[in-house]
């Protein structure tokens, strides 16, 4: 059991008003909120131990690069990769699948080779293959969900075959909230000789994630959605795939000796991290990969099936509300929705009006809405500072908009 | 919800518009569409030989926002020239919803604006 109480504690922002009315956050899935632990040391940073890093032979530089380096390991030992060289710092999912497509799409995908996504992908994990497969005239395929929101795994066999050189999947839908089997996809991947990229985006920051267990081969994340400041990133690689990929940007730190016409490149992870890094944002990582750990990420997600289970009881008993993908059990802490025939946007702006924060739009998976027929949806999501009083606050809220709305 | 934008007469608006329907014969038609929230706003005029507007109606779907201030719109140029239609402006329209809106909603609120302006331009050709 988490301790809520004293977590809210933790995150000043939690206690301001809204129109007069205390706030309720629930778009964590978009960016969560950020505690006093790292606030505190992006501040002391600043304050204290600020210099650019890596080949300072002074204090303060020597201190940065140290506090940037560890924050590496950290992250390295939260997500229980083999080698503090298999983390690369980016900018956020979206930079780490682009540097994916841009460095290993480039070098192993040709005319006629397929890639296979899901239905349920974010943009960020498809538009970037989409640019790819144009270049390299390569193709493709998607599996398809079922009704009920989770992926049908049926025809994934008929999809997999040596044409696929690459399968990139969520782990956790940002929409339905399905928990995708991962380690399932990538070993049929893997029997076919692909590669498995995984979109940890939404799943990193919710529940424990061990890459050597799931056997992907990349894995991408933010940090502004675990706890973190936002302008820093993950891109977690298979040392063997990073170190035959070519660079991606090209700069400062990443080279080891530059001549007029060519130059070499640096060690992993440097390579991949072109010019001064996020050097404050990555120590903010380092610090909520901590805030993270000490409470616990088996408890955060339990914390989090609770209030989702609740706020889905609560939620399904409104008349007119249709909660789109699977029951509680299968899902993280997201719940889209569609309630009467209100427009999202209204929705939103009205439950704004009574201090409720959630998020209305397609939610960056406009494929995933064609596919369930919808527009827009609005969606509320969860992280370990909601409890089951702001479930209750949200349906409260949303009678209330019912009768305002009328008809 | 005092400083609500979904105040009675919005709401009204909303639950009950005015001219929304597809007229027989336009002489314009404008048609603006939001494809990030799905909204869609149709506009078609009938005029006289003076440039004076004889009938009005808008179609489409959207947000209460965008589908009241269409009908506010379509009952504000009945009888109005399509030059001074021409001059209207972001702040009329904000003038006429008489609510306050942030920069979220203010595209909801200028579709019809917009999906009235195309109209207007496709009487220059």
């Amino acid at each position: 059991m988490l301790d809520v109480e004293r977590i809210r504690r933790d995150f000043p922002i939690l206690c301001r008003q809204v129109h007069g009315k205390p706030l309720v956050f629930l778009d964590s899935a978009a960016s969560s909120q950020k505690p006093l632990q790292v606030l505190a040391a992006m501040e002391e940073t600043y304050r204290q131990c600020y210099a650019n890093v890596h080949r300072g032979v002074y204090t303060l530089s020597e201190e940065a690069t140290c506090s940037y380096e560890e924050a590496r390991d950290k992250v390295a030992s939260f997500i229980n990769a083999r080698a503090r060289e298999e983390i690369i710092f980016t900018r956020n999912t979206t930079e780490s699948i682009n540097l994916v497509a841009y460095t290993w799409g480039r070098t192993h995908i040709g005319p006629g080779d397929r890639i296979l996504l899901t239905e349920m992908e974010h943009h960020s994990n498809i538009v970037p293959w989409q640019l790819l497969a144009q270049e390299k005239g390569a193709e493709l395929v998607y599996l398809p969900i079922t009704d009920e929101g989770f992926l049908d795994l049926d025809r994934l066999d008929d999809l997999l075959d040596e044409r696929v050189k690459l399968v990139a999947f969520t782990m956790m839908s940002n929409v339905l909230g399905t928990i995708i089997p991962v380690k399932e996809i990538v070993e049929k991947a893997h029997q076919v000789g692909a590669i498995a990229l995984v979109d940890g985006a939404q799943a990193v920051p919710h529940m424990p994630v061990d890459v050597q267990d799931l056997g992907c081969d990349f894995l991408a994340f933010s940090g502004h959605k675990m706890c973190g400041p936002t302008g820093i990133g993950v891109l977690y690689g298979r040392e063997e795939l990073l170190e035959e990929m070519p660079p991606f940007l090209g700069g400062g730190d990443m080279i080891r000796r530059v001549e007029l016409d060519h130059s070499t490149w640096n060690d992993l992870p440097w390579k991949f991290e072109a010019g001064t890094p996020a050097i404050v944002e990555g120590i903010g990582l380092g610090a909520a990969v901590d805030y993270l750990t000490e409470i616990g990420m088996e408890a955060i997600a339990a914390h989090e099936q609770e209030v989702v289970a609740y706020a889905m009881e609560r939620l399904s008993a409104l008349p007119g509300l249709k909660i789109v993908g699977p029951p509680a059990e299968h899902r993280g802490g997201v719940i889209a929705f569609t309630f009467r025939n209100i427009h999202p946007h209204d929705l939103a702006h009205l439950l704004d009006l009574e201090g409720i924060a959630v998020r209305a739009g397609h939610h960056c998976a406009q494929p995933l809405h064609r596919r369930l027929g919808l527009v827009a949806t609005t969606r509320a999501s969860f992280y370990l500072y909601n409890t089951s009083e702001e479930a209750d606050r949200l349906a409260e809220a949303l009678e209330k908009v019912a009768r305002i709305v009328g008809k | 919800m005092a400083s609500s934008p979904y105040r009675e007469r919005v709401l009204d608006h909303y639950h009950h518009p005015r001219h929304r329907r597809r007229l027989k014969a336009p002489d314009l038609i404008g048609e603006k569409d939001n494809p990030v929230c799905g909204d869609r706003v149709r506009i078609e005029l009938r005029v006289d030989d003076e440039g004076r507007v004889l009938e009005a109606a808008f179609s489409g779907d959207g947000c209460i926002i965008s589908m009241a201030t269409a009908s506010m719109l379509v009952e504000h140029v009945y009888g109005r020239s399509v030059s001074e239609l021409r001059r209207l402006t972001q702040e009329d329209v904000l003038r006429m919803l008489g609510i306050d809106l942030g920069p979220a909603r203010l595209h909801c609120a200028l579709l019809p604006l917009e999906a009235l302006h195309s109209a207007l331009e496709a009487s220059r050709e």
